[in-house]
């Protein structure tokens, strides 16, 4: 993935998507610097830094904690699936908490931190540590009068960490006009990356920018993360290349009339299509067509439904002769069916990937993605979709999206459009024409990347088997 | 005689620096002047004992740990104001 001469090594994070950011992780042997405000999910990032360390990469780490003991560290991962106590015993882990208690210290002349040194020293050695975190080293200050002395102390801890050969994180609480309250940006100065945790229209996002990385080229963007029962994710936003392979292959709509609008007889595989059109223009039966069609030739499908439940669209499409309930019982098709409001978009994109990532499907259909374009701004909303069509097509994965769209060309509709049709690969638009008699049902291509296709609008019939094309009758 | 109160002091060093050097001799002569008869103290090295230093919660070099009587009190650096290591460790009040 690293695409720059290797000038040193690198330390994977364990964290889905720093890697890429960071071109290969974290600078190996050095410490990094993750500073925040509180509850920014410094710790968190930290923990799993050691413990995918531990899982993925069999590097042992040791954990000092200056703020929260051994057992409420073990209790607050326990929610997030790492079980701490297995790696202990494993010996692949080890936890000190540091606790200094103003009360009960008292400094009389002169002293040193060597203490602390032999402890880490110890912890170190005594499991093969490669990886240690430091949690959050401010916490001496609070403790101590000395400040002089506790700053050079520091500064000889980090240069002992670099010398050991460990790569470290080191956490620090945001300051008001600094990066940490003690300034420990001037000691650690290899890599630095900053959280951040904000409230926008009561949704929260928090991000993460990578401040500082010398001698390495990164990302220089505010990246979104998520927070999940999986630990952190980043999300890349911005880690874009248009170096898909494009099949030649031809697949069905899974209308054969519709297939035949298009000069190639269907359309490209690991294309993506968009069908747009107003309340109630059959955009979610067209959509189920593409599903079926995909179940037929036995690649998986993976149905994201934002507006029905599992039950309610199989019941419908029951009515208009398309089965839904054998592929989904043969698991060849997953609908899985959310409320967008209930999440913020990135968590949306996440949702979606990991789902992706489980099910391996062939097929994803996104019915309809304007339902997420009302929980985000535009740019936010483009930004997303770019990732998940980039992500699709680097999977060679079909990709079909509804989004509706308003008689009246309202800003909605611009967004819509804006976001996802010059994106797609096909785009099919359905309308409801009033004629005097009542409504008409047409479709029409409005265009298809790479083959000829029908021009014209094409007026189809919705019956109890299904979309049927007056003009395919005979 | 009764026996008194015992005072179990515990000095934290690592290696035979100028700092624990000063901090024992200093801590050596206030117990003999103040504590005479009824006190003991155990030197830890950690550097020999690193994994010591978890249990009495040590990090900063020399550190003295009062053990007994409870609570606990911790005392760091080398020692040198007599005053303060008296209050500290609370012998201080009986004698003013």
């Amino acid at each position: 993935m690293a695409k720059t001469k290797t000038t040193f090594r690198k330390t994977p994070t364990g964290i889905s998507g720093l890697d890429e950011i960071t071109n290969g992780g974290f600078p190996k042997g050095r410490p990094v610097l993750i500073c925040g405000s509180a509850g920014c999910g410094k710790t968190l990032f930290a923990t799993q830094f050691l413990i995918k360390g531990i899982t993925e990469y069999n590097e042992p780490g040791v954990l000092m904690s200056f703020e929260e003991t051994t057992a409420d560290i073990k209790q607050n991962v326990k929610s997030l699936g790492f079980d701490l106590d297995t790696l202990i015993a494993q010996k692949k882990l080890r936890v000190d908490y540091v606790r200094i208690e103003r009360s009960e210290i008292e400094e009389t002349g002169e002293f040193d931190l060597e203490g602390l040194f032999i402890r880490l020293n110890h912890a170190i050695d005594s499991i093969g540590a490669k990886r240690v975190v430091l949690d959050t080293i401010e916490s001496l200050f609070s403790g101590m009068d000395n400040m002089a002395l506790l700053r050079s102390e520091i500064r000889r801890l980090f240069q002992w960490l670099k010398e050991k050969g460990v790569t470290a994180i080191i956490t620090g609480e945001k300051g008001e006009n600094t990066l940490t309250r003690q300034g420990l940006e001037e000691y650690v100065s290899d890599c630095v990356i900053l959280l951040d945790f904000r409230v926008i229209n009561q949704i929260a996002t928090r991000r993460l920018r990578i401040v500082k990385y010398r001698g390495s080229t990164h990302g220089t963007n505010e990246y979104p993360f998520l927070i999940d029962e999986e630990g952190i994710s980043v999300i890349p936003v911005t880690s874009l290349k248009l170096d898909y392979k494009s099949s030649t292959e031809i697949i069905s709509t899974g209308l054969p009339a519709l297939d035949k609008l298009f000069s190639g007889g269907g359309i490209y595989r690991a294309g993506s299509t968009l069908i747009t059109g107003t309340a109630g223009t059959a955009k979610t039966i067209l959509a189920s067509y593409f599903a079926i069609s995909s179940c037929k030739r036995k690649e998986s499908v993976l149905y994201f439904s934002f507006e029905e439940s599992p039950d309610q669209l199989g019941r419908n499409m029951a009515t208009i002769g398309i089965n839904f309930k054998s592929p989904v019982k043969s698991n060849l098709l997953h609908i899985h069916a959310s409320r967008p409001s209930l999440q913020g978009l990135e968590m949306h994109l996440l949702m979606i990937l990991r789902l992706v990532e489980k099910f391996k499907p062939r097929t994803v259909i996104i019915d309809p993605i304007s339902s997420l374009i009302s929980i985000g701004t535009t740019s936010e909303v483009r930004g997303m979709l770019v990732r998940l069509m980039d992500t699709l097509k680097t999977k060679q994965i079909n990709a079909l999206f509804t989004s509706l769209t308003h008689q009246q060309s309202g800003e909605s509709r611009e967004i819509t459009v804006d976001a996802v049709s010059s994106l797609a690969d096909t785009w099919i638009d359905m309308q409801n024409i009033v004629k005097e008699d009542g409504h008409i049902r047409t479709l029409h291509i409005v265009k298809a990347r790479g083959m000829g296709h029908a021009n014209t609008e094409q007026p189809f019939y919705i019956t109890d088997k299904g979309i049927q094309f007056p003009t395919t009758k005979k | 005689m009764p026996k008194k109160e015992k005072w179990e002091l515990r000095l934290y060093i690592a290696g035979q620096t100028p700092k624990s050097i000063l901090a024992l001799q200093n801590i050596t002569k206030y117990c003999k002047q103040h504590l005479a008869g009824q006190y003991s103290i155990q030197v830890i090295d950690l550097l020999k004992n690193p994994q010591l230093a978890e249990g009495d919660q040590i990090f900063a070099i020399p550190t003295l740990v009062r053990k007994f009587p409870e609570p606990i009190r911790k005392i760091i650096g080398d020692l040198s104001n007599e005053e303060k290591v008296l209050v500290g460790l609370n012998i201080r009040p009986l004698t003013i």
